[in-house]
């Protein structure tokens, strides 16, 4: 699987906005770009990211091929109860990965 | 007095090469080939797309990435959103576009009252100095936009590998 | 041409018949001073420097087992936070079975096929990039400190002389535009000093962490100039003496440049 890199703060206050850093890692091939013999490299990209908070979908975002190499992404939300946090990306020619995350809210 | 360890021949035969690499290698950046780039007609019409017929206001919405930019290949963007985030009052969706790119669409964000607040952070590939726009769709159905012009520099030294 | 006298070392690699002044102690900045303010923000975050990710792969194959001695790093080196910790910051470092300087890379590989008898990682390659970004990792913040000696001497020369020659189509010395010109614009941007403080590293340019080897290469193309293979001696010369002229300052890999 592809290596993914997330910051979530492990505790939280009920009712606080959390900020949430993913990184994941993919070449996020434009499509555009030729190889040595002037034929465009076929595209491969991660196209679509979704958070999940305890099953909930909090956060979702299609990604095209102008997102740089190895996506990173910020995103927020308000600490509502402990549990799981949930990402998942999928792209092209299959591609899929998921990572949870837990955090407690007191 | 020039110190040249490479024979004359072989020596064009490299220059020869390297710029036939130079050309052929597709670093996004690449001068000698550059796939067709998104104009602002097809940029409008990617936004046509989101928006439909609706009327898009300026404000609301605030994009932040940096005015000069050393290498188009990772660019920091935030775009950031005036809104409570409450059940009846919130940013559904913000979408990016680009002018010059090779195609106009960069991300579609969808939000909602857990997003808490309607900001997000990611890299971008600008591929040229260009407009970057961004449009926030609220629950009410409006939509908002804000714009930005940057200059993308190129790498000094053409690499080739 | 005497360069300005360095404090540690006793016996000092003389800089003779330099074309270019060497950069004052003082005056020796990094890459990192030379980037924008977010491509500074991308590498002080670990959260989101790119690099990390090789990291965290370098500390996965850190604890594999591999080989026909069926031994991982960890099982002779441990916890490599304590025993990487300033190996980086010496590297290149004289290798007395090769007789000669070695870089990270070749150490690395010189491991695994003479204690863990495994094939030697490909130069570049994924796993072997890691590998050296996680060692390097450990050393973040240590001063460079590069041996020059009796055994190191003649191999700083090489790599001394390789950074002053003229050389390729353009017929520019490296020290032309690192030591004479640094700080000036070239195609709009700035010329930095070549000091390698943070590699492997992620370059924006490349959109992947990548060696000073596959740097120097890139260097000695944009000059049009003869490049040599990978683990070529005279990388590992002109390694060893970029990271001797870059003594004292702090390790930053994995680094962030454009």
């Amino acid at each position: 699987m592809a290596r993914a890199l997330i910051n979530v703060p492990p505790k939280a206050k009920r009712g606080e906005l959390i900020e949430i850093k993913t990184l994941i890692s993919h070449n996020m091939e434009t499509g555009f770009r030729p190889d040595n013999t002037g034929k465009p490299v076929p595209r491969d990209i991660i196209t679509e990211f979704v958070c999940k908070y305890n099953g909930e979908e909090i956060f979702r975002a299609e990604l095209f091929p102008a997102i740089a190499a190895n996506p990173f992404l910020t995103i927020f939300t308000i600490a509502t109860e402990s549990g799981t946090l949930n990402f998942e990306w999928t792209g092209d020619n299959g591609f899929s990965a998921s990572e949870s995350v837990n955090i407690t809210v007191e | 007095m020039r110190e040249d360890h490479i024979a004359p021949a072989t020596r064009r035969r490299f220059l020869i090469d390297t710029a036939a690499l130079a050309g052929a290698a597709g670093l996004g950046l690449s001068l000698a080939i550059r796939p067709a780039s998104a104009t602002p007609a097809s940029m409008r019409a990617a936004i046509r797309r989101v928006v439909g017929e609706a009327s898009v206001k300026k404000g609301r919405l605030k994009i932040d990435l940096p005015p000069l930019i050393e290498n188009g290949n990772a660019v920091p963007l935030t775009v950031a959103a005036e809104s409570p985030m409450t059940a009846d009052n919130y940013v559904k969706a913000i979408h990016v576009f680009t002018e010059k790119n090779p195609q106009p669409n960069v991300i579609s964000v969808q939000l909602g009252p857990r997003a808490g607040r309607a900001t997000f952070a990611t890299r971008i590939r600008l591929a040229d100095s260009q407009k970057v726009i961004a449009i926030a769709e609220m629950n009410d159905g409006s939509f908002w936009s804000d714009e930005i012009e940057v200059i993308v520099t190129l790498a000094a030294c053409l690499e080739g590998v | 041409m005497r360069p300005v006298a360095v404090a540690a070392v006793a016996t000092a690699f003389v800089v003779a018949n330099a074309v270019a002044a060497e950069i004052p102690s003082a005056d020796r900045k990094s890459g990192y001073d030379f980037m924008g303010r977010e491509t500074r923000a991308m590498q002080d975050d670990d959260t989101a420097n790119p690099g990390m990710l090789w990291v965290l792969d370098g500390e996965a194959l850190w604890k594999r087992k591999d080989g026909a001695a069926g031994k991982s790093c960890a099982d002779c080196h441990g916890d490599a936070q304590n025993s990487m910790k300033g190996v980086a910051a010496r590297y290149p470092a004289f290798s007395p079975p090769r007789g000669r300087p070695i870089d990270l890379e070749q150490r690395i590989n010189m491991c695994r096929v003479d204690q863990q008898q495994s094939t030697p990682l490909a130069f570049e390659s994924k796993d072997l990039l890691a590998l050296s970004a996680y060692v390097g990792r450990q050393s973040r913040g240590m001063p460079i400190d590069i041996a020059d000696d009796e055994r190191t001497k003649p191999f700083l020369q090489a790599g001394h002389d390789m950074f002053n020659q003229r050389q390729g189509q353009l017929n520019l010395s490296c020290a032309q535009c690192h030591d004479d010109n640094w700080g000036q614009k070239l195609a709009g941007a700035p010329i930095p000093q070549g000091q390698p403080t943070g590699y492997p590293l992620y370059r924006l340019e490349w959109q992947a962490l990548g060696s000073l080897q596959r740097r120097l290469r890139n260097c000695l193309v944009g000059m049009r100039a003869q490049s040599y293979a990978f683990g070529a001696p005279e990388y590992v010369d002109l390694e060893l003496f970029l990271m001797w002229r870059a003594r004292g300052m702090p390790v930053e890999t994995p680094a962030v440049r454009p």
